[in-house]
């Protein structure tokens, strides 16, 4: 049994590289989610610049398709999930009273893999130019005959990081079911955690049929399969139902942890209880059961035939109920109160009317056959960034601000803060708004260029100018972090906003394991519970003791590393020429990951314990 | 919007939404239909929107009024009542959207099901004497069938009658016109936005889908899957004629091939198009493959490979550099081609009409 004394003469990387803390692996899960954000942010500018004028040669149709595609496969997968994830490795342990989650070294583990995974697919570049169909990467324009090396980047890259999310998945599940303190019934959850629980099992259920037609792509990329080519007696359209009944889960996996962070802010800043928390939960639950029975209506003009669009067109207008219970509930959440407009309230508060402008579009695209207008054109782009930004990036920025100061110390300039948000929210509906009409006059989605003399012009001129204000916008956030980091005064109470949920009774900064006595939860948001029957301080459920912590562990890193060894190794198939056999990079990656895995199976571990005087020394020091 | 006259357009109920509504001989926006199809699709997007400014009318009242209102003022500590919820309003909002769903639900199975109609030769079937019926109606009617393949990055439109034209389609004014869709490589999609809704074009799926222009004019189509780099450039025309012209139009191209002249220069060109073996990839008249568009009627086409403006000039730098234009098409470069045998084909390139025959 080793003390923590012996942890803290190792470096600051060695500690990165290793920790199985969930706070760290939050911190790691922003920046690197915040990393691939700007760097999708930047090409979504470059192709507004493409589109600033008609048939402009700044990108070429090839550049600008490679474009569109690492956009929506790095803005779904590798910025917006590690962010949600983030706010939920941070916040969901704090928020029901535990240590850390449930395992910590797979939480490593989910979080290396999603990382390794990212890089791999952003390799591509390096290898004769990224993936070029599309983010949804329809057969036959991404198999072997039409599509080059990137779509093996995809292939392999999506599989990797998908078993990062998965696994991350998978843990938070345990974790919200298995580590809540004594008092904290799933009824009393923030919503918050039970978004979290929704969601992690939304990844379990449609991770795992990307993860299987993901297989199947390569297996026709790499060695000669024929599941999608027609020619072969294969069927193009299986992709398309593979790839949706996971993508369209994957659009709520990403907006309802944004719709939690909506609902714990709101409430905050109002100083109310969430209004109709019960049918907030429920409404949560039927969303989630929803979403996976409306994948259909992405395909509405494959021409599956009148009787499976009808039914599919049904249940998904079905999706607009329980999303308006949710919306009038936040609504009735600051009817009452007594509302503080900081950022992370602008941010949450103006989410609600923006997010009820893409969840009509998204009623209107439900109607069938006027969606054999609106398929594929801009009115689909201009709704889903509603969604997308209007609903999840809002969110994101309103739990960043909110989260913050119990992050790093210290809160963000709200000055900054303010023109960052007014900047983002302009240039947002200037860009977006108008494309639902640039879709209705004719302009598909992912055209490179636009003919002269279609009217046009001068649509693309404002959204493209729009694009330049949010991106001001992300420079301003940008800027604001490294100022605050400087100026921003040192936060030393346990609660700078006056909020509600069990985070905020945690000293500032926390402490490696969270909560020195498990907290003892009385009532739905304990802390204003406790403010306002109590004397403001969460009573413990067990007396001080020695507190056991999970050893930090150097094979999450090993393991993704190796994971990518492996999938390079795959792509290396493809390649002409490959330097090394394709073989020997396999069979490192293979030694790698399932070597540590060995390791990791074999050596017992069983962690280290806090002493009892430690812990007190410790909480002296931050109380 | 030169040489066409920009017309503002107001869109009922979202005052804010003006438009300049391209219009003139190229039809395109579909805020102005010139279909049953497209004129359902615009009713009822309106519909929709009426029904919607309702919800979003509701929630922006209620949330400035929440916003203004109930601001915590400084130095207010009070905490507000503690409210946790309301039966009667959870149950108002759940059971108006249902009523709000289902006024857009009704007419979207019935439209779901009115564009899905097929051509009266396949209605009917229940019975064989109906059938028979039904077909002798059909080909009384003369209902026009089109079989559409699409290519990286041009149309192909295959006409009952037996000859193919490419890039531009021709339909009869007035009546529902069937097409057969599929594709030769990637995914495509058909669209005609001032005639009705898309259908994707699927290697080894056949789509139906009908469309009818109740003006005639020429409507642009787009392709509107990604197929390639090229698939901004993937245009195609609609070009509706009156019956009679109809007809006449495919009397033309049904007709044996005319070859030019004998020593003019449009008959070197033909020699050209053989010996540069043009003719294996690019039919006339029925005469070659069709690999590539068929050229039957390429002098009446308005642009060269669906986007470029005609002139000699284009089509010369075209056949010299295809890549130049549309990135990733299958044509063959001939960059070494003399001059002479460019003008000659460029010559012959431009007799190759069936107006002219009239």
């Amino acid at each position: 049994m080793s003390t923590a004394a012996a942890t803290k003469d190792k470096s600051v990387l060695w500690d990165w590289l290793t920790t199985v803390d969930h706070k760290k692996l939050a911190i790691l899960y922003l920046v690197a989610g915040g990393l691939f954000f700007i760097k999708a942010g930047l090409m979504a500018v470059f192709m507004r610049i493409q589109l600033m004028t008609a048939e402009n040669d700044f990108l070429t149709g090839q550049t600008f398709n490679e474009l569109i595609t690492m956009h929506g496969t790095i803005m779904l997968f590798l910025a917006a999930t590690p962010l949600i994830f983030a706010f939920m490795n941070f916040v969901i342990p704090l928020q029901i009273g535990a240590r850390d989650v449930a395992f910590p070294f797979v939480n490593a583990l989910g979080f290396w893999i999603f990382f390794f995974g990212g890089l791999l697919l952003s390799v591509s570049w390096f290898f004769g130019g990224g993936p070029d169909a599309g983010w949804t990467a329809y057969v036959p324009l991404s198999s072997g005959e039409y599509a080059d090396l990137g779509l093996d980047f995809y292939v392999l890259g999506l599989q990797v990081s998908g078993i990062g999310t998965l696994v991350s998945g998978i843990n938070f599940i345990v974790t919200i079911i298995n580590m809540r303190a004594p008092g904290m019934t799933m009824m009393r959850m923030p919503l918050f955690c039970w978004t979290g629980l929704v969601i992690s099992i939304l990844i379990v259920f449609a991770f795992t049929p990307l993860a299987a037609g993901l297989a199947l792509l390569m297996l026709d990329r790499l060695f000669g399969g024929q599941f999608f080519i027609p020619d072969m007696g294969g069927n193009a359209v299986l992709w398309q139902h593979i790839f949706w009944i996971f993508g369209h889960p994957e659009v709520y996996i990403l907006v309802l942890p944004a719709f939690g962070i909506i609902s714990e802010v709101v409430p905050a800043f109002s100083r109310k209880r969430l209004f109709g928390y019960t049918a907030m939960v429920f409404a949560t639950l039927v969303i989630a059961f929803l979403g996976f029975m409306v994948w259909v209506h992405h395909m509405f003009t494959v021409g599956l035939g009148p009787i499976t669009n009808s039914v599919f067109a049904i249940a998904t207008m079905g999706i607009a109920v329980p999303t308006g219970i949710k919306i009038f509930n936040w609504l009735f959440t600051m009817w009452g109160g007594k509302i503080t407009f900081n950022t992370a309230m602008l941010c949450a508060s103006s989410f609600v009317p923006t997010f009820v402008l893409g969840g009509v579009t998204g009623v209107m695209l439900a109607m069938t056959p006027v969606d054999y207008l609106y398929h594929d054109t801009y009115f689909v782009v201009a709704h889903f960034h509603y969604i997308i930004i209007g609903g999840i990036v809002l969110g994101l920025l309103a739990g960043l601000y909110y989260w913050y100061p119990k992050m790093f110390g210290h809160k963000l300039n709200e000055k900054l803060g303010m023109l960052m948000f007014w900047l983002f929210y302009i240039g947002f509906h200037m860009t977006f708004f108008i494309q639902h009409i640039l879709g209705l006059i004719g302009m598909p989605r992912r055209v490179y260029t636009y003919l002269e003399g279609q009217g046009m012009e001068t649509m693309n001129l404002i959204s493209s100018i729009g694009s330049f204000v949010m991106g001001a916008g992300i420079l301003v956030l940008l800027i604001n972090v490294v100022y605050s980091a400087f100026k921003a005064e040192r936060i030393t109470v346990n609660d700078p906003w006056d909020a509600r949920t069990l985070e905020w009774a945690t000293p500032t900064p926390i402490p490696e394991y969270n909560f020195a006595q498990t907290p003892q939860v009385r009532s739905l948001d304990p802390l204003f519970y406790e403010k306002m029957h109590g004397d403001g301080t969460i009573k413990p459920a067990e007396p001080m003791e020695d507190i056991h912590m999970p050893n930090g562990s150097i094979l999450p890193f090993i393991i993704g590393l190796g994971l990518f060894t492996w999938g390079f190794g795959m792509v290396m198939i493809n390649m002409e020429n490959p330097i090394i056999p394709p073989a020997v990079v396999i069979g490192v990656g293979f030694v790698l990951t399932f070597g540590s895995m060995f390791i990791r199976s074999i050596k017992e571990d069983h962690g280290y314990h806090i002493p009892v005087e430690q812990v007190k020394k410790i909480e002296k020091e931050v109380s | 919007m030169k040489g066409r006259k920009g017309l503002l357009r107001f869109l009922p109920l979202t005052a804010i939404l003006f438009l300049l509504a391209g219009c003139g001989e190229e039809r395109l926006t579909a805020l102005d239909p010139y279909g049953p199809q497209a004129q359902w699709i615009l009713d009822n997007m309106i519909l929709s929107l009426y029904v919607m400014a309702l919800v979003i009318i509701v929630v922006f009242v209620l949330y400035f009024i929440a916003v203004v209102k109930f601001r915590r003022k400084p130095g207010d500590d009070e905490i507000p009542k503690q409210v946790e919820g309301s039966k009667a309003l959870e149950l108002t909002w759940t059971i108006i959207p249902i009523i709000l769903l289902i006024i857009l639900a009704v007419p979207t199975v019935a439209g779901t099901y009115y564009f899905a109609e097929e051509p009266p030769e396949a209605a009917g079937s229940s019975g064989e004497e109906e059938a028979e019926e039904a077909a002798a109606e059909a080909a009384e009617e003369g209902a026009v069938v089109i079989d559409v393949t699409g290519h990286q990055y041009w149309w192909q439109f295959d006409y009952p009658q037996g000859f193919t034209a490419g890039n531009e389609v021709y339909i009869p004014v007035g009546e529902k016109v069937w097409f057969n869709l599929t594709s030769n490589d990637v995914i495509h999609s058909f669209w005609v936005p001032a005639l009705g809704g898309k259908i994707d074009t699927i290697p080894g799926v056949e789509n139906q889908m009908w469309l009818q222009a109740d003006e005639p004019g020429v409507y642009k189509g787009k392709c509107a899957e990604l197929c390639g780099p090229s698939h901004a450039l993937m245009d195609f025309k609609v070009v509706a004629l009156e019956r009679d012209e109809y007809d006449a139009w495919v009397e033309n191209m049904s007709q044996e091939e005319e070859l030019p002249e004998e020593n003019t220069v449009a008959s070197e060109g033909r020699q050209v198009f053989e010996d540069q073996g043009c003719i294996g990839c690019h039919a006339v008249e029925g005469q070659g493959s069709a690999q590539g568009p068929t050229l039957t009627n390429f002098a009446d086409r308005e642009k060269i490979a669906g986007v470029i403006d005609f002139t000699d000039e284009n089509l010369e730098e075209w056949i010299r550099d295809p890549q130049s234009f549309k990135q990733g098409n299958n044509m063959q470069a001939y960059p070494n081609m003399s001059d002479e045998e460019m003008d000659a084909i460029i010559e012959y390139l431009k007799t190759l009409s069936v107006e002219d025959g009239e």
